[in-house]
């Protein structure tokens, strides 16, 4: 895995996201209008009088409040986390410190071709970066004050081009949308939930009124039966598969920024420095941990390997990171080494 | 039938021709403008050095002529016209600058000096951005060489008048290397 150098990781990560996100689509698709369907083949066969199921109404509030959602999200959502985070945008540099932030930020942001993001600075003394913004244009960049005070200017450098590459791929939009996805799931879940737990009007007054005439459809047993399940499911689903694509983007993320400031070995210690930080980054909320270049809870969080763990982190463990990033360095030192 | 079809194709081929003369003039545009932003950084480089040899000038006075080549070095960068020339006047005035920041080594006041400092922090970060703008440049140039040179764009690059950019080449080994503006002395030197 880790023996593939920058371009390739790039590569492969895009592809892996992209199917994940396409498989979050389809997921939830099936759990809006998949309901729609069952219920379509339930009642198609029924009498002209009869209620008919012709407009799929659960799939299309599913959209409606996914949309809203979203919608209020993409808003809001930068101004919250900043808010929450206690950020003061760093307008002019006073210090030599936040001077080599700002210059910093400039340069990768040329790097890139981007223009440069407005610069957040987090109270907070643990070492922790994170960006927000749906497109470049409107693009923030936080650093807390622990993380100035940690890294030396190369790998300040790296965790700002780790920060840029999440801009650059639009990652924020992404995981933005994603965001309000899972939400508007886990809503309908309960609301359907409930309403099928409380009675089930609309299954079981069709079944009672189909066994008067004839056998119901099958299928459309079939199709309700497993949408059902997949409701009751959906939430930690749709959570795993966002958590997949999270991590997906991070690894992305660290290949790209090594593109930007073509050092991969920076970033590498960067991080190392910002895992051996014992305490979790209180400042920024939880719903953000995406979002940052290690995940703000605990350090003893993000170790965590083994099955359930990995499935449950938005980043991929840090040793792992790590690992490719020698990977990617000892390739490139490797071909300066055959020119 | 065959005449439907044949519109078809013939709308496909159109359509596509449209999108690879768009795709080449994008490309075009993004190279332009990832030269202009080596220029903005150029700019910012040679504004800066004048400073650079006042601020160091009360200290280095037995240096006069490392000054003056440094100041000659930038002239002579400021007027150069092309991306080879550029390049070429821009890597002698690193070079220039090499030597009078390995020279400055011997004068242990520049480092106490906040001036000095701050004038390290911006020399590092312009030279850092010139170096990122030139990546950058010569990474928008190859897509754009590569795709004008790719069967089937390169169909319909004559029409785009899309021309091979001009990289920016790296002559000298020992610039390759990562450009060293320590002024600091306190940091062994690799």
């Amino acid at each position: 895995m880790s023996d593939r150098n920058l371009f390739a990781q790039q590569e492969a990560n895009k592809r892996k996201s992209a199917w994940l996100v396409a498989g979050f689509l389809l997921f939830f698709a099936w759990v809006g209008f998949g309901g729609d369907l069952g219920f379509y083949l339930y009642t198609k066969d029924l009498p002209p009088g009869r209620y008919h199921h012709d407009i799929p109404f659960i799939g299309l509030i599913a959209c409606t409040i996914a949309a809203l959602t979203s919608r209020y999200a993409w808003k809001n959502g930068a101004k919250r986390v900043l808010d929450a985070a206690g950020a003061q945008e760093l307008v002019t540099p006073a210090t030599p410190e936040l001077k080599q932030l700002d210059n910093v930020v400039e340069e990768m942001a040329i790097a890139a071709g981007l223009p440069k993001p407005k610069i957040w600075i987090v109270p907070d003394q643990d070492p922790n970066a994170f960006a927000t913004g749906h497109d470049p244009l409107t693009a923030h960049l936080a650093v807390t004050e622990g993380l100035l005070k940690v890294l030396n200017r190369d790998e300040l450098q790296a965790v700002v081009a780790h920060e840029m590459s999440h801009i650059r791929n639009y990652d924020i939009r992404l995981m933005t949308l994603l965001a309000a996805l899972v939400g508007s799931i886990a809503l309908m879940s309960e609301v359907l939930g409930r309403f099928l737990r409380g009675g089930g009007r609309l299954g079981g007054g069709g079944r009672s009124r189909g066994g008067g005439g004839k056998k119901g459809n099958p299928a459309a047993l079939i199709v309700l039966v497993l949408w059902i399940i997949t409701l009751i499911l959906a939430p930690i689903v749709s959570k795993l598969l966002t958590m997949g694509v999270s991590r997906k983007r991070e690894f992305l993320a660290d290949a790209s920024g090594a593109q930007l400031n073509r050092n991969p070995m920076a970033l590498a210690s960067a991080l190392e420095k910002i895992a051996a930080a014992p305490d979790a980054t209180k400042g920024i909320a939880k719903g953000a941990g995406h979002m940052c270049i290690v995940d703000p809870a605990e350090a003893g969080l993000a170790e965590r390997e083994g099955f359930v763990g990995n499935l449950l982190a938005s980043h991929p463990p840090i040793r792992l990171r790590v690992a490719r990033l020698h990977g990617m360095g000892y390739l490139a030192a490797k071909h300066a080494g055959d020119q | 039938m065959k005449f439907v079809i044949l519109l078809i194709l013939v709308a496909v081929v159109v359509l596509w021709m449209v999108g690879a003369f768009n795709a080449l003039i994008a490309l075009k545009n993004q190279v332009v403008n990832a030269w202009k932003q080596i220029d903005v950084q150029l700019k910012r480089r040679h504004d800066l050095i004048p400073n650079l040899v006042n601020t160091v000038k009360g200290y280095m006075n037995f240096e006069r002529s490392t000054l003056e080549a440094v100041i000659s070095a930038r002239n002579k960068a400021v007027s150069a016209q092309g991306v080879a020339a550029t390049a070429k006047a821009e890597g002698e005035l690193t070079q220039a600058l090499g030597r009078l920041f390995a020279l400055s080594e011997n004068y242990p006041e520049l480092k106490s000096s906040q001036n000095v400092l701050q004038l390290q922090e911006e020399l590092t970060s312009t030279e850092n951005k010139i170096g990122f703008a030139r990546q950058l440049y010569n990474d928008v140039a190859t897509q754009y060489n590569t795709k004008q040179a790719q069967f089937p764009t390169s169909l319909v690059a004559g029409v785009a008048k899309a021309s091979p950019a001009e990289l920016w080449e790296i002559e000298d080994a020992a610039e390759r290397g990562v450009p060293n503006v320590d002024l600091s002395l306190d940091q062994p030197k690799a």
